[in-house]
């Protein structure tokens, strides 16, 4: 019938004016409908900044983690059945052990490119939180978080503290004496929540502790439940980003109605895609040359057994930290006890900050009466209270992480122990109040700088043929030159007849309204 | 050449336009040094096959991978920045919101459409979110109390009893003559040193403080027979095992968040984070020698929690 027809054999189905690509993009269009969007797609400005890169660490590190985590899971077997080890590792040969960490021992030694991967995948971790916390520093600073961008702020919150939760899952799934420790911290700190503290740490772990299924538990959860989340949200994420369009900073010919810099294909793809190779072949190479988490050396976990200097992973510091340095304040009253040394450090503390987190742009904009869509970014010296308490609480949390490691200052530094624990307390307490003063003042300064926010361009020194100098300025550069935009309308990203073919709307283009 | 470059629409440029030549000013320079990285990166992943292959040191494996895919991206993150259009391009945002109109009409379509359908059947309504909302709750039972047990009394005790044999790790009763003055052991009730409950719960530090009866505090007189002392190994901060034991102060830390505990005087927290003493295990040595609990702990062992009075 159709075969036929002359009008199927008239329909331009075989080779258009770009050959095979022009046979698949038919194909495709009259299928899906596809080639006015994509088109659009591939023309998408993304602008220019390095500051601009960091979620793309993040982006990539996630990507790290997904294939080298499947990799793993391959050989992982999470299970806390103790098992008599007789793998590849002889140092450990005979001891009872759970078969998670004779398993993780063996994908270590026993699997070609496993520990490579398992170290890969600690490493990318490590980066994926650590880029995060940057990224989202970027985005505060600059105002990102700002109206129309509210919600993606919230997702970038959620994020972040799912990556969190999930890297200390991850971590405690090797069973070995030093993560098993932190399994017992998370416990007691579920236990310590009033009213319902010891019905949530039994509900956890099936039990009173170690119980026998939390492995297991953790498991499902670190490999399955958090990570489609997560996925699900980093795709928000980006659409958001792609139907918003990215924040820019100002500059000349840049505006709120407008996005400058370099188009999605090919630029940007190769650029990002190229940097996907580059955080990888970085993490590769952390994986291969710079040891982490070596937990043949720490030994299986077993309850009634400690290592010195027992510390959780960066990201975590900061909670054992406080814990650290809190006072003894337990409240025993009524019957009943509300363990205030674990619950306010440990639980209200991590609530305030990331609900302060999640509240920001609501709060901001209590303060400001900011009703406007921004798409330019603020300089942080622009914004200096804002700066000054996003400094303020980074202040805080460097003080924070630092306590965590109060037993390490000092035997280091030879001090007693009293005097360092002391002294964070002290640093912990007036660090966001100083800090805060003097990001404040810099930000001020900075911003009252004649030519703040610009470039400098450098003055071009001529001497003439009488022995005279003279400076000139030198040309400005792109993003400062100031002119109106001209509007150009063929949409061919390269014109093939080159400068003999005038741009003309009615010659099979058009001028694509968007 | 002037650096001056509007940023222009990607759309209708042509071919010759200074937009689109590469941004490098030497573009068969950069040529020459990209071309050099993707062969190195070419050159190193193949050399990672070579390296699985023959199961090569792990951090031949890391070398060849992160090197081989570092050059190469730095070859493509190099070919995108210097030899691709230089631009500027500018794309127009359009706004996000739609027309007044538009946003009336949607409100107006949920309101209208949405009160048609509820109209004088508010008790249906009512009747399925309730429904929903009942099963909601309902459902919470069997997901939550089907994860584990009541902590019903099994934080308040322990498998110490009276007469119970401390016993080592390998399970061997600890006799009188076993501990010099100034060293410990960690024990446990006969029984318990391979459960998990042992390990976890009933783990206690037996000290030798001395060779005489050892008293603790007014109400403990009998309870450290010969200088042993024996108190719950499980900090009252977070329920790490106090396991450091500084033999010439009497203290026994915990090394997680350094809480410091006085042996000599019912185990007292000294320094850092914890709330309560560590509870203290009534002793006595049986006829043949052997150390035995009087009973139980008098209070329950390990972290703080709710219905801990």
């Amino acid at each position: 019938m159709s075969d036929v027809s002359p009008s199927g054999a008239a329909r331009p189905h075989g080779r258009g004016r770009y050959g095979r690509v022009s046979q698949a993009v038919t194909e495709l269009d009259e299928r899906l409908g596809v080639a006015r969007g994509a088109r659009t797609f591939l023309d998408k400005i993304f602008p220019d900044h390095w500051s601009f890169m960091l979620g793309e660490i993040v982006l990539y590190s996630f990507v790290v983690l997904l294939a080298t985590g499947v990799f793993l899971s391959l050989y992982y077997v999470p299970s806390s059945t103790v098992v008599t080890y007789h793998g590849s590792y002889l140092p450990l040969d005979g001891m009872p052990m759970s078969q998670a960490y004779a398993s993780t021992v063996d994908l270590s030694f026993a699997v070609r490119a496993g520990l490579l991967m398992r170290q890969m995948h600690h490493w990318a971790a490590d980066i994926f939180i650590g880029s995060m916390v940057v990224h989202m520093a970027r985005v505060f600073f600059t105002g990102a978080f700002r109206k129309p961008r509210e919600l993606n702020w919230t997702i970038g919150v959620t994020l972040l503290t799912l990556a969190i939760v999930n890297g200390f899952l991850g971590y405690s799934l090797p069973d070995d004496l030093v993560s098993g420790t932190g399994i017992r911290i998370a416990y007691s700190i579920l236990l310590s929540v009033p009213l319902v503290g010891t019905y949530l740490a039994f509900w956890v772990f099936g039990g009173n502790f170690p119980g026998t299924v939390v492995l297991e538990r953790f498991f499902i959860l670190h490999v399955l439940v958090v990570p489609l989340v997560m996925l699900g949200l980093v795709g928000a994420h980006l659409a958001l980003l792609v139907r918003q369009k990215h924040t820019q900073f100002p500059g000349e010919g840049r505006t709120e109605e407008n996005v400058v810099g370099t188009p999605m294909f090919p630029v940007f793809m190769a650029k990002t895609t190229g940097f996907l190779l580059v955080v990888t072949g970085v993490i590769a190479l952390l994986g291969g040359f710079a040891q982490i988490n070596p937990i043949w050396q720490f030994g299986p976990y077993e309850a009634s057994r400690i290592s010195y200097a027992v510390q959780p992973d960066w990201y975590m510091a900061f909670l054992d930290g406080a814990l650290r340095i809190f006072p003894s304040w337990s409240f025993h009253s009524f019957g009943h006890t509300i363990p205030l040394e674990v619950t306010i450090p440990a639980v209200v503390l991590p609530g305030l900050l990331f609900g302060l987190a999640y509240a920001w742009p609501a709060l901001e904009r209590r303060v400001t009466h900011d009703d406007a869509i921004h798409h330019l970014l603020d300089r942080p010296s622009a914004r200096p209270r804002r700066t000054a308490a996003g400094v303020a609480v980074l202040a805080l949390l460097a003080m924070l992480f630092v306590a965590s490691s109060t037993d390490v200052i000092a035997n280091f530094f030879h001090l007693s122990l009293n005097t360092v624990l002391w002294a964070m307390r002290v640093l912990v307490l007036i660090s966001p109040f100083v800090a805060y003063p003097i990001a404040y003042a810099i930000a001020r300064e900075m911003h009252a700088l004649h030519g703040a926010g610009k470039r400098k361009t450098p003055n071009v020194v001529t001497r003439s043929a009488e022995g005279t100098y003279e400076a000139t300025p030198a040309p400005a550069f792109v993003d400062d030159v100031a002119e109106e935009l001209a509007p150009a309308p063929v949409p061919t990203f390269i014109e093939e007849e080159g400068p003999a073919v005038a741009p003309r709307p009615s010659r099979g283009t058009r001028a694509v309204d968007r | 050449m002037s650096e001056h470059r509007t940023p222009v629409n990607l759309r209708g440029l042509r071919a010759d336009d200074p937009h689109l030549q590469p941004a490098a000013r030497r573009p068969e320079l950069v040529e020459r040094v990209l071309a050099l990285s993707l062969l190195v990166g070419l050159a190193l992943v193949v050399g990672f096959g070579v390296c699985y292959w023959r199961d090569a040191a792990p951090w031949t494996l890391g070398a060849t991978m992160g090197g081989g895919l570092f050059f190469l991206g730095v070859g493509l993150v190099g070919w995108g920045k210097y030899l691709m259009a230089r631009g500027p391009f500018v794309e127009e945002r359009h706004p996000l919101a739609s027309a007044p109109a538009e946003r009336d009409a949607l409100a107006a379509a949920l309101v209208e459409r949405g009160g048609a359908i509820v109209k004088r059947r508010r008790v249906l309504g009512g009747l399925l979110g309730g429904g929903l909302g009942a099963f909601g709750i309902v459902a919470l039972f069997p997901v939550l109390r089907s994860l584990g047990p009541l902590p019903k009394g099994t934080l308040f005790h322990t498998d110490w009893r009276a007469g119970s044999y401390a016993v080592d790790q390998t399970g061997r009763r600890i006799q009188v003559g076993d501990l010099a003055v100034g060293s410990v052991v960690t024990v446990f009730p006969e029984g318990t040193q391979n459960t998990d409950r042992g390990q976890a719960v009933d783990q206690t530090i037996l000290i030798r403080i001395s060779n005489e009866d050892f008293v603790t505090e007014a109400g403990r007189e009998s309870w450290g027979p010969q200088g042993y002392l024996a108190y719950s190994k499980l900090c009252t901060h977070l329920g790490c095992p106090v396991g450091l034991y500084e033999q010439q102060l009497q203290l026994l830390v915990c090394p997680c968040h350094q809480s410091m505990f006085n042996v000599t005087d019912g185990a007292v927290p000294e320094f850092g984070p914890a709330p309560r003493p560590l509870p203290q295990l009534p002793l006595y040595i049986d006829a043949a020698g052997f150390v035995r609990s009087q009973s139980d702990y008098h209070e329950p062992v390990g972290p703080g929690f709710w219905e801990r009075s």
